[in-house]
């Protein structure tokens, strides 16, 4: 290696450097800053420093039952999303039949729709008197897991899927024909394959369950409590910021816990593997064959995703009783909720495309960077803490960085709290993980003797990047957009604390509407529901057809 | 390395957009002659139709921003947070609960509009401006119980009688504005025993919600939503929005309700004091007061000043609801709300 090589090399690491900083940057002035003097200010009162909030949470029986309520809730809806997402995978990526893209779009439309709406579908589904009301799941812990599943199966179905899709057949062909059943083939050889997703998947499903707020309020009837409704309670209700703190800092240990061990357990896992375009690996529906996988995804898409939604679909359709329009049309004219609808989905669009191109553009350089592979052991601990950082916005309250904001942005230059433009940015925040966690995998399992090659044949590092990495990130990119642009489309949370009522976005209105009497207004709540529903399922059937032309694999 | 470098320029380009909006804003400032913004905080149910702040800002000078953090529970403590630095000039919609905490912790700056003179007594306060007022009541559904042959039942206690059993949906007080009311109501009614009797509504099947939105629509058989249960959490004026040919199909219990009142308040460290007062004496003006029930849900505080037709009809307002002092609310509420929470779990 001469004096050139290793100047450009000083250089390489440099950009790369560059690249790290420009999220992490964002990361720690819009995420980590506002949470930390949160969180700090609850273990110092006006005379000192104080770990006060740690011996009240802790000696409280309150305390203890939110955490094993939390870590249950949690691991068991991942079990169940991981066991029910799996078939959905490879149905509606491994297989073709008409109507797949439909499908995988529709599976995404829970994903996106907010809390107060998924209460209202999934309550008037499980109570006495309703659909699935003899069951008697109404105020169960099952009720809550069913509801955690309806939201994050098409997280497991994505993300697995998309991996799946490019998994070499050639191998499972081989061991099937050396005469290995169907189901052997599948444990020995395909499943260990796709353990790097299923990590994925799995740490994406936990994190989202262990913060969900919503879902644990109103299916569990004020029975259960988890850590996330405990800092809701002690920050927004009491200000009780000792134990909020406590509380948020528990949370924080959880959440590094698992992220530690997800990225351990996927470095281990992670082969690379010999990718393909998707169009290669997946062959035509068989019934005899695969009605299994028919007959699980059918059950859960049918019984679990389905009937909520067609629940909201009827209930908007038929106001007092007798199918009718009427709720469509009011909504399309009304504007006695501050603003009409068109004003809100024009804001929600425009919103959620500033957040999406935010989240995307730094989930890109994330990604990238993540995906190096040092020789170094330093560099490799550096690299692995940098993407698990990432990961913790999904891991720590809303509540406790909405509150953050307010104590940490209110003086010019970041006088943001008040300010149109911290709503796409607070979107961005809650969509970089997905974001960063769809593309990583995929830029992960780039062959390494395909870059060597590469390189070796006289490619600069530049041209590898250019000419085999990016198309593959393209792949990828597809879903991270459609993600991304989902997800803040329906964020609620951090909008509904930010945003203006003379500018509302289209979930914001959905709650306005939904917290009035009247039949008026319950009818636009419900339509508005269907609409935004609708608007998910379109971006998501979008994305899927923006892919970057076919690559050629070797 | 384009992507990176191109990255940055995005971002430092989108700084510099900041950086110009911020410089320009000022540059008005000194050039032209300055108009005074306020910024208004209020609770996520708070809209005003948008001609009427318009109006404001053509009679006074002064433009407005509204700004929502969510209920009023967290609207007060969002004010505490940010006493060094306030979020905004102007808080709307301070309840009777919550009021005194914000006094104890020195968010607001004293004043009471000139225009509440007429106000009755029982909803003045010495440095708050109430704006408008509303039960917090059980509510019934007159079908239901007419097509069961069940009488409605009228007090707390008839709600724990096994004949109503399985019927009650409330909302939490830890996170709904009516489910405190309603806590506090328990309390001014049983005393130091509001926790056995939350017990024998447990016992007898009482349901609760986290939000008004839940219990209403998705419990209540009445409303929209058509649920299973008869009797639910509401305001007294809900009755007023279930009318169908000349008749509510709903009633409210008239004794069990809590009575909540709105304050308007100046926050303290305002540099538009006087905006801040106009703005809560524009709260009070004839139009605004008119406008209450249809976009607020509450009845205007100024004596005399007309309600539509369904509310004077259909619009209950208790003779004697549920009074708690305001201090003893203060002092305990915190405390009610968690012994309640470990009780309900």
């Amino acid at each position: 290696m001469d004096r050139r090589h290793e100047l450009s090399g000083a250089g390489r690491a440099a950009a790369w450097a560059l690249a790290a900083a420009v999220p992490a940057a964002f990361l720690v002035v819009f995420f980590a800053w506002p949470a930390a003097t949160l969180v700090a200010r609850g273990f110092h009162d006006d005379t000192g420093w104080t770990l006060d909030g740690f011996r009240s949470v802790f000696t409280s029986r309150r305390t203890w039952q939110a955490v094993g309520f939390t870590l249950w809730s949690s691991a068991t809806a991942t079990v169940l999303c991981l066991l029910l997402g799996v078939p959905g995978a490879a149905l509606l990526f491994r297989r073709t039949f008409p109507g797949r893209a439909q499908l995988r779009a529709a599976v995404t439309i829970p994903f996106v729709l907010p809390t107060v709406v998924v209460g209202v579908a999934f309550g008037s589904l499980l109570q006495p008197g309703g659909l699935l009301g003899g069951l008697g799941l109404d105020g169960t812990p099952v009720a809550i897991l069913a509801a955690m599943v309806f939201f994050n199966y098409s997280v497991v179905v994505r993300t697995v899927g998309t991996f799946w899709a490019r998994l070499d057949p050639r191998l499972a062909d081989a061991a099937a024909t050396l005469g290995h059943s169907p189901v052997r083939v599948f444990l020995t050889v395909t499943l260990p394959a796709l353990a790097p997703a299923l990590v994925s998947a799995g740490s994406l499903v936990f994190l989202f369950s262990a913060s969900s707020y919503g879902i644990v309020m109103v299916l569990g009837e004020s029975r259960f409590r988890t850590i996330e409704t405990e800092i809701w309670f002690l920050t927004t209700q009491l200000l009780d910021l000792p134990g909020a703190a406590a509380l948020s800092i528990t949370q924080l240990v959880i959440v590094t816990i698992l992220l530690w061990w997800g990225g351990r357990a996927q470095g281990n896992l992670t082969r690379a593997l010999k990718l393909q375009p998707d169009v290669l690996a997946a062959r035509p529906f068989r019934a005899s064959h695969d009605w299994p996988l028919a007959a699980v995804t059918g059950a859960v898409v049918v019984g679990l995703l389905g009937l909520p939604l067609a629940d909201l679909v009827w209930r908007a359709l038929h106001p007092g009783g007798e199918f009718s329009l009427g709720n469509f049309t009011l909504l399309a004219t009304d504007t006695s909720l501050g603003t009409g609808l068109w004003a809100a989905l024009r804001t929600s669009l425009v919103t959620a495309t500033a957040a999406t191109g935010l989240a995307v553009t730094l989930g890109v350089l994330v990604a990238l960077v993540a995906s190096r592979r040092p020789r170094r052991r330093r560099a490799r601990h550096a690299l692995a803490t940098l993407e698990a950082m990432f990961l913790l916005p999904l891991g720590v309250s809303a509540v406790t960085v909405g509150f953050g904001y307010l104590i940490t942005l209110n003086r010019p230059p970041l006088d943001l709290r008040s300010s149109i433009v911290l709503i796409p940015i607070a979107q961005a925040v809650v969509a970089l993980p997905l974001v960063v966690r769809t593309l990583l995998p995929t830029l992960r399992a780039v062959d390494p003797r395909q870059l060597e090659a590469a390189a070796t044949l006289g490619s600069s590092p530049f041209a590898v990047l250019r000419r085999v990495e990016l198309p593959h990130l393209g792949r990828g990119l597809g879903l991270a957009v459609g993600f991304a642009f989902a997800t803040s489309l329906g964020e609620f949370g951090a909008t509904s604390f930010l945003a203006r009522p003379d500018n509302p976005t289209l979930p914001v209105l959905i709650f306005r509407a939904f917290g009035r009497p009247g039949a008026d207004n319950y009818g636009m709540a419900l339509a508005a529901s269907v609409v935004l529903a609708g608007l998910a399922g379109i971006a998501m059937a979008l994305a899927e057809r923006v892919r970057p032309r076919e690559v050629a694999t070797w | 390395m384009y992507r990176p470098v191109l990255a940055v320029a995005a971002l430092a380009s989108a700084a510099s957009l900041a950086a110009c909006t911020g410089a320009t804003a000022a540059d008005n400032g000194t050039t032209e002659p300055e108009t005074t913004a306020i910024t208004v905080f209020t609770h996520d149910a708070f809209t005003l139709p948008d001609e009427l702040t318009a109006q404001f800002t053509a009679d006074t000078g002064y433009e407005v921003t509204y700004t929502t953090p969510g209920d009023s529970g967290a609207l007060v403590n969002q004010l505490i947070l940010t006493k060094d630095s306030p979020l905004a000039d102007v808080v709307v919609g301070i309840d009777n609960t919550f009021a005194s905490r914000a006094r104890d912790e020195g968010v607001l700056s004293p004043y009471v509009s000139p225009a509440a003179d007429d106000v009755p007594d029982e909803f003045a306060s010495a440095d708050l401006t109430p704006f408008d007022y509303g039960d917090v009541c059980i509510n019934a559904d007159k079908v239901w119980f007419d097509a069961e042959g069940l009488e409605i039942p009228a007090t707390l206690d008839d709600l724990t009688d096994p004949a109503y059993r399985d019927l009650l949906s409330v909302t939490n007080p830890a996170s709904s504005s009516p489910g405190l009311a309603f806590l506090i109501a328990t309390v001014g009614e049983k005393g130091d025993g509001y926790l056995d009797y939350w017990q024998e509504l447990k016992d007898n099947g009482i349901k609760v919600s986290p939000s008004w939105t839940d219990a209403y629509y998705t419990d209540f058989s009445g409303a929209g939503g058509e649920g299973p249960r008869p009797l639910v959490l509401s305001y007294a004026t809900s009755p007023a929005f279930t009318v169908a040919d000349g008749e509510s199909s709903t009633v409210a219990l008239l004794d069990t309700c809590f009575r909540q009142v709105e304050y308007a308040g100046v926050v303290a460290g305002t540099e538009h004091e006087e905006a801040a007062r106009a703005y809560i004496d524009f709260l009070l003006s004839a139009d605004v007061q008119a406008a209450t029930p249809e976009n607020l849900y509450m009845f205007p505080v100024v004596p005399g000043t007309p309600v539509p037709e369904d509310w004077a009809s259909f619009a209950m307002l208790p003779d004697n609801p549920i009074d708690v002092e305001q201090d003893v609310i203060g002092e305990q509420r915190d405390e009610w709300i968690r012994a309640w929470t470990d009780a309900m779990s």
